[in-house]
């Protein structure tokens, strides 16, 4: 019998490792620190700290291997050539030092800098996947037909690691602040972006759907991980029943594809709908509804966005940064890819559903944020309106229109988790001093914080020398594009009504006269913190005067379906 | 036709039953509705001829894991102390050893004559010799494929779905952790619930292990 099994071959995949580099680090550096911190519960705090200096150099080295694996060429080829071996290891060893150096000033733990140091290594492997693979030879399937590796889906695999970094830079101080156990979270958010990557490059219905229970189920837990908050408890169940709920509207809607179309997969999707005619549509119809609604909880769309406020209120502030970030954006890569891309011929059909989603949420997000009297819960209200903005580029189905998304993805990913970082730091214990009194005066107490989160308010309002401007325009010129004009006047209107509540902010920070706050002690920023906000803050403001190079960016993250050779 | 009323009648079956588990208000009954539901879907399996999904179906859904859920429901205290001395139906215990008796014997006989009926397949028998015709291992259709549904789903499982397969195991990794997670209970530091909203001098954090007062974790992990 087995001698049978032998003769016939077996169709083992294609694998192309280095398309699934960024994924393996993500999902490897999670199981890795579980299983060392399930064996080494807690280091000698003078012993922890070396070891965590030994995390920069080691970083540095992994972001050079991966990114070496990754690509064609070794990284940084040219350099070496042109100063010669010895000069350039030398080189290589005095950055190792800086990197030592920094994570020493950073007083960082040692589950963060593994994290960090996990996510910047998959950076690295994103950056020479696009730089000597992708723009070479195109985009290809990393595993089979399952997993493609194109620009589209290369620019949010970068987007999630940079949200892993930077939020693991707010979580060290935040678990410390709260006295939680640390090193579940940073496994946990590192699982939910290998979620999160999968997601953005799923060619397959099935594969989507577990890349998305993967991202989610990690969230929840993350959600409810404050034990001595009933509020957290109570947000990772409300996020857990509704999202149980919104999923399987999904698979009931891949169910319903399947049905229609004889397949999960995208590519054989895309080809049995360019090539035959339908001739009852009915069950496709019902697919794309309940795909749009599977979708639309996750990127919290109106009418399916009542979760958020109370899930972004109740969770830990840096993880509500990772949700609206990481979560937002492999949300919108998946209904790009399925929509636009795999359903683009059907655009017609579905557009007008769309459109009105996007209508809906745009005015639902900015009108309720306005009469919030909580700052994280106004957050969330604008994270909704948001997503009603991006929504606006995903309408037009269009090259532009997923360009603009990208920019978008791209430019919010950075905004929000500034904002939810400045709001870590301030809220202070338990996370209680976020009500919008709170704030009251923050400019006289915390002067750098206070520009820090103007700022990002003021880009997410879209004002002009940020990237929330540029973003916010891309957006609009897509819709316009594809003759949506009544939605880019929507869009436009529904700006300047949420530009009213983050004047508010603003003006109250400022015009405040609450000398102090007893919830926020006034201590100084923990390093790591400050480098998180920091980093966002340079972003936001940097590419929002030159938007040039996340433009070109945007432009050549195509998403493309890649046959199977 | 026969296709028809078995899919109409199984289909039925499942939707009563997950009604059931949802209106309910006993959570065993819960429990039970499900295993009609579960078993509802195998028939609809078997209907679409996948014998080895309706197997499995049974085996692990019906049998193993609704039956974890009958121990938690059970641990936790729902069940009454009941006196077995006193039978609530006449005749039920004896009617229960007779048809489980005749379960049993249906089901060794079942087991003796199809033999080979193990790999989902049954077996067909050659009409001169008695034997087996041929294994379901032999079976290989056209197109060099095999047949047998087993080996359809292993082979699909690690050539066509491997991704699939693997991110399922993140999935449980993830489910694991988080359960861990979400049912410890807190062992530092004090409940943060009691305190008033921006209060202005904190109680000093001192470790001790006192539980909280209602046992509110572990309820997102199941």
């Amino acid at each position: 019998m087995l001698a049978q099994i032998e003769t016939l071959p077996v169709n083992t995949p294609d694998v192309d490792w280095a398309g699934l580099l960024p994924l393996a680090i993500l999902g490897v550096g999670a199981v890795v620190l579980v299983m060392f911190r399930s064996v080494v519960k807690r280091l000698p705090a003078d012993i922890e700290t070396q070891v965590v200096t030994l995390v920069g150099p080691i970083t540095v080295l992994g972001m050079w291997v991966a990114g070496g694996y990754a690509g064609e060429n070794v990284p940084l080829a040219s350099v070496r050539d042109d100063v010669g071996e010895p000069a350039f290891y030398i080189g290589l060893l005095v950055v190792m030092g800086v990197a030592a150096l920094l994570v020493r000033t950073m007083q960082i733990g040692l589950d963060a800098a593994v994290t960090a140091g996990v996510g910047l290594s998959a950076i690295s492997a994103v950056w020479a996947l696009w730089d000597d693979r992708f723009t070479s030879t195109g985009p290809f399937n990393a595993i089979g037909d399952q997993f493609g590796v194109d620009g589209f889906s290369l620019v949010i695999t970068g987007v999630i690691a940079s949200a892993v970094v930077l939020v693991a830079f707010l979580l060290d101080d935040y678990l410390r602040r709260e006295e939680l156990d640390g090193p579940e979270m940073y496994v946990l958010m590192l699982l939910s972006a290998a979620g999160g990557v999968v997601m953005a490059g799923a060619n397959d219905l099935i594969v989507l759907f577990l890349g998305l229970e993967t991202l989610s189920i990690a969230v929840y837990v993350m959600a409810a991980m404050h034990v001595r908050r009933s509020e957290s408890q109570e947000a990772g169940l409300k996020y857990f029943v509704l999202g149980a709920f919104s999923s399987a509207f999904l698979l009931y809607g891949i169910a319903m594809v399947y049905g229609a179309t004889g397949s999960t997969n995208l590519i054989d999707i895309r080809i049995f709908l360019d090539s035959v005619v339908l001739v009852d549509d009915g069950l496709l119809m019902a697919g794309f509804a309940l795909l749009l609604v599977g979708l639309g909880f996750k990127v919290a769309a109106a009418p399916f966005h009542s979760w958020t406020p109370d899930v972004y209120q109740g969770a830990p502030t840096p993880v509500v940064a990772f949700m609206a970030s990481a979560v937002k954006a492999a949300g919108f890569a998946a209904l790009v890819r399925v929509f636009v891309v795999t359903f683009g011929g059907y655009s017609s059909d579905w557009q007008p559903a769309v459109y009105a989603l996007a209508l809906l949420t745009l005015v639902v997000g900015s009108v309720l944020a306005v009469v919030q009297r909580d700052a994280k819960r106004m957050l969330a209200y604008s994270s909704i309106s948001h997503a009603g903005f991006i929504l606006v580029g995903v309408q037009a189905s269009s090259p532009e229109g997923t360009a603009s998304v990208v920019f978008y993805a791209v430019a919010y990913t950075f905004l929000v988790i500034g904002s939810f970082g400045v709001l870590t730091v301030v809220s202070g214990r338990g996370d209680r001093a976020t009500s919008l009194d709170d704030l009251d005066g923050l400019a006289a107490r915390r002067p750098a914080l206070a520009l820090a989160f103007t700022i990002f308010l003021l880009a997410q309002a879209g004002v002009p020398l940020t990237t929330g401007f540029v973003a916010k325009f891309e957006v609009i010129g897509a819709a316009v594009e594809a003759r949506s004009y009544w939605l880019a006047i929507a869009a436009m209107v529904t700006a300047v009504v949420s530009a009213f509540l983050y004047l508010r902010i603003v003006l109250s920070m400022y015009m405040g006269t609450a000398a102090e706050n007893p919830a926020d002690d006034g201590s100084r920023i923990h390093p790591a913190a400050a480098l998180a906000i920091g980093v966002a803050l340079v972003i936001t403001l940097g590419f929002g005067i030159v938007p040039g190079p996340i433009d070109e960016l945007a432009r050549d993250a195509v998403p493309h379906l890649v046959a199977a050779g | 036709m026969t296709e028809v009323v078995v899919f109409c009648v199984a289909a039925a079956l499942a939707l009563v039953g997950a009604l059931g588990v949802v209106v309910s208000k006993n959570p065993v009954h819960s429990a039970l509705f499900l295993i009609q539901t579960l078993m509802g879907v195998a028939v609809l399996f078997v209907l679409q001829e996948a014998h080895f999904l309706a197997a499995v179906q049974v085996v692990v859904y019906a049998g193993a894991i609704v039956i974890l859920f009958l121990f938690v429901i059970m641990l936790l205290g729902v069940d009454k102390a009941e006196d077995f001395a006193v039978e609530p139906i006449a005749g039920q215990r004896p009617l229960a050893a007779v048809v489980g008796g005749a379960l049993l014997a249906i089901g060794l006989t079942v087991m003796v004559v199809a033999v080979d009926g193990s790999t989902g397949t049954s077996a067909t028998f050659d009409p001169q010799t008695g034997q087996p015709a041929e294994t379901a291992l032999d079976s290989i259709g056209a197109d060099g494929q095999p047949i047998t549904d087993i080996e359809r789903i292993g082979r699909v499982l690690f050539s066509d779905y491997a991704l699939a397969f693997e991110i399922t195991a993140a999935l449980l990794t993830i489910a694991v952790i988080g359960a861990v997670v979400l049912t410890r209970t807190v062992s530092r530091g004090e409940r943060l619930d009691d305190l008033e909203p921006a209060s202005f001098d904190l109680p000093p954090v001192a470790p001790h292990d006192n539980q909280p007062d209602h046992d509110s974790a572990g309820e997102s992990g199941a």
